[in-house]
């Protein structure tokens, strides 16, 4: 505050906790000079990450991702609709980000969230310009009928690095989604195939059997917090609200870049600080490309 | 190689820049900030007492409120304050008026196209395209305007690279919908 002063003095009087609440910066900065961080981490170290699949039974697939603490769950669920005039071929995916009350203390019921909108926003963007799903897959008769996804994410814990684990729940479900078997009846309707054979033989089926969507490169992102010369890689909650500085890079599979994002903040982009958090993101990117093959692995040996 | 633009511009070239100060009479402070025919009409009020709930009460604070030109409140928009917001955090001197509100209104609006007689009222919509640098150029101007204490000043450009790898600047709408990236970029100079 007005007396920078005062801390040193009263730092070797006071609790840890106490000054950890009164003075934030300076118990962040005294960790960054051994470079480490309050719970631990080398600074260039993301959280533990565990991904999920098929947590939600009734969806046609959803994923639980946790990155540290921050937990998010991702359902889809497909609905068959009449495609649009200009793209008659192709299917639709909606996707939503919700911050229920339950995520954080911050969260008001009656009030949604500031982050909610933006990263929902974010979301579809980055989906949507990796170009990991192709559209056509999801048409089923062209001009007639065409696949809706809504694809929802919900926070169910909100510590820090939101988008993350929110970007990598959605493309773990994606991956997880298997698309109804459905056929054709008289009247010119789609149905979903049942698994009684008996009255269905007349009919012809669209999709003879369930399928999965075809990813073709996967996006894969992660957060950065710029304070003067330190980068801190996915950031808690407590670092995002007090070094107010991030970036969030988004690369594919192939190593190409899908988004780069950097909101103000009073730390300058320089070239060498966002070539740092390239580097540090094509690290993290083969991580999670490994820890989310296993999850699908373990889900096809079920 | 020269490169063919819709509008015949080079890919440096920016559109004509208009700026005017103080149009609002009850805004403490405000501006247009006009990039060919985007335009965009911010206003300033405050710094009014009291802090949001969430917000530091040791610092002056900001609240961004963004109006589409037309259509409902969505998630673009909602993205657009929060970039307005923490941008002009990082450039103004918050320390100074701790424990207050500024609020930002950006309105993006109808330019009126000169070359139309007076009498025919007519409200043209023409491209808009770099409509989130040209909010920033002019919530930084309202801000000047209305006074509040600044260490920098933000301007703001965007640029768009096409399918064939050229970057062009400050694209229009018809350039933004057929390019494969878009890119703003802040810049803050020492005032």
């Amino acid at each position: 505050m007005g007396f920078p002063d005062a801390s040193k003095d009263l730092s070797s009087e006071m609790e840890v906790d106490a000054f950890r609440r009164l003075f934030p910066l300076k118990y962040f900065e005294r960790h960054l000079a051994e470079a480490i961080r309050p719970d631990g981490r080398p600074l260039g170290k993301a959280r533990d990450t565990t991904v999920v699949l098929g947590a939600v039974a009734s969806a046609n697939g959803s994923a639980l991702v946790k990155i540290g603490s921050t937990t998010m769950l991702t359902a889809i669920k497909m609905e068959v609709m009449t495609p649009s005039l200009e793209s008659p071929d192709e299917g639709c995916i909606a996707i939503d980000f919700h911050m229920p009350p339950i995520c954080s203390p911050i969260v008001r019921p009656g009030r949604p969230a500031e982050a909610a909108p933006v990263i929902s926003k974010q979301l579809s963007d980055t989906i949507s310009s990796s170009g990991s799903i192709d559209l056509k897959e999801l048409s089923l008769v062209t001009g007639k009928a065409a696949w809706m996804a809504y694809l929802d994410v919900y926070c169910l814990d909100a510590d820090g690095a939101l988008f993350d684990a929110a970007l990598l729940s959605a493309v773990a479900a994606l991956s997880h989604l298997q698309i109804p078997a459905v056929a054709m009846n008289d009247d010119g309707k789609i149905v979903l195939l049942s698994e009684d054979d008996g009255q269905k033989k007349a009919q012809e089926p669209v999709n003879k059997e369930k399928r999965n969507l075809t990813l073709r490169s996967i996006p894969f992102s992660l957060t950065c917090i710029l304070h003067k010369n330190y980068i801190l890689v996915d950031p808690t909650a407590e670092e995002e609200s007090i070094m107010e500085t991030v970036v969030t890079i988004a690369l594919d599979t192939s190593g190409q870049l899908v988004s780069l994002y950097k909101p103000g903040g009073p730390v300058l982009a320089f070239t060498s600080a966002i070539q740092d958090c390239v580097a540090l993101t094509r690290q993290r990117v083969k991580e999670l490309k490994g820890i989310l093959e296993e999850a699908n692995s373990t889900m096809q040996v079920e | 190689m020269e490169i063919e633009r819709p509008d015949g511009r080079s890919p440096n070239q920016l559109r004509p820049l208009a700026c005017s100060r103080s149009i609002l009479h009850r805004a403490h402070g405000s501006a247009t900030w006009s990039q060919g025919d985007t335009k965009v009409v911010a206003a300033v009020y405050g710094p009014k007492a009291g802090t949001r709930k969430n917000e530091n009460p040791e610092k002056a604070s900001f609240e961004v409120v963004w109006k589409p030109k037309t259509g409902q409140i969505g998630k673009a928009e909602r993205e657009y304050e929060m970039i307005l917001k923490r941008t002009l955090e990082s450039i103004c001197i918050r320390s100074i008026y701790p424990n207050t509100t500024t609020s930002v209104i950006v309105q993006a609006c109808f330019s009126l196209n000169p070359s139309f007689p007076p009498f025919s009222f007519l409200l043209v919509v023409h491209d808009d395209g770099a409509l989130l640098p040209c909010a920033i150029n002019a919530a930084c101007a309202a801000l000047v305007d209305a006074g509040i204490p600044l260490r920098h000043l933000a301007v703001a450009i965007c640029c768009s690279v096409a399918d064939n790898g050229y970057i062009f600047l400050d694209p229009n709408k018809q350039e933004e919908e057929v390019c494969i990236y878009t890119h703003t970029h802040t810049h803050s100079a020492d005032v």
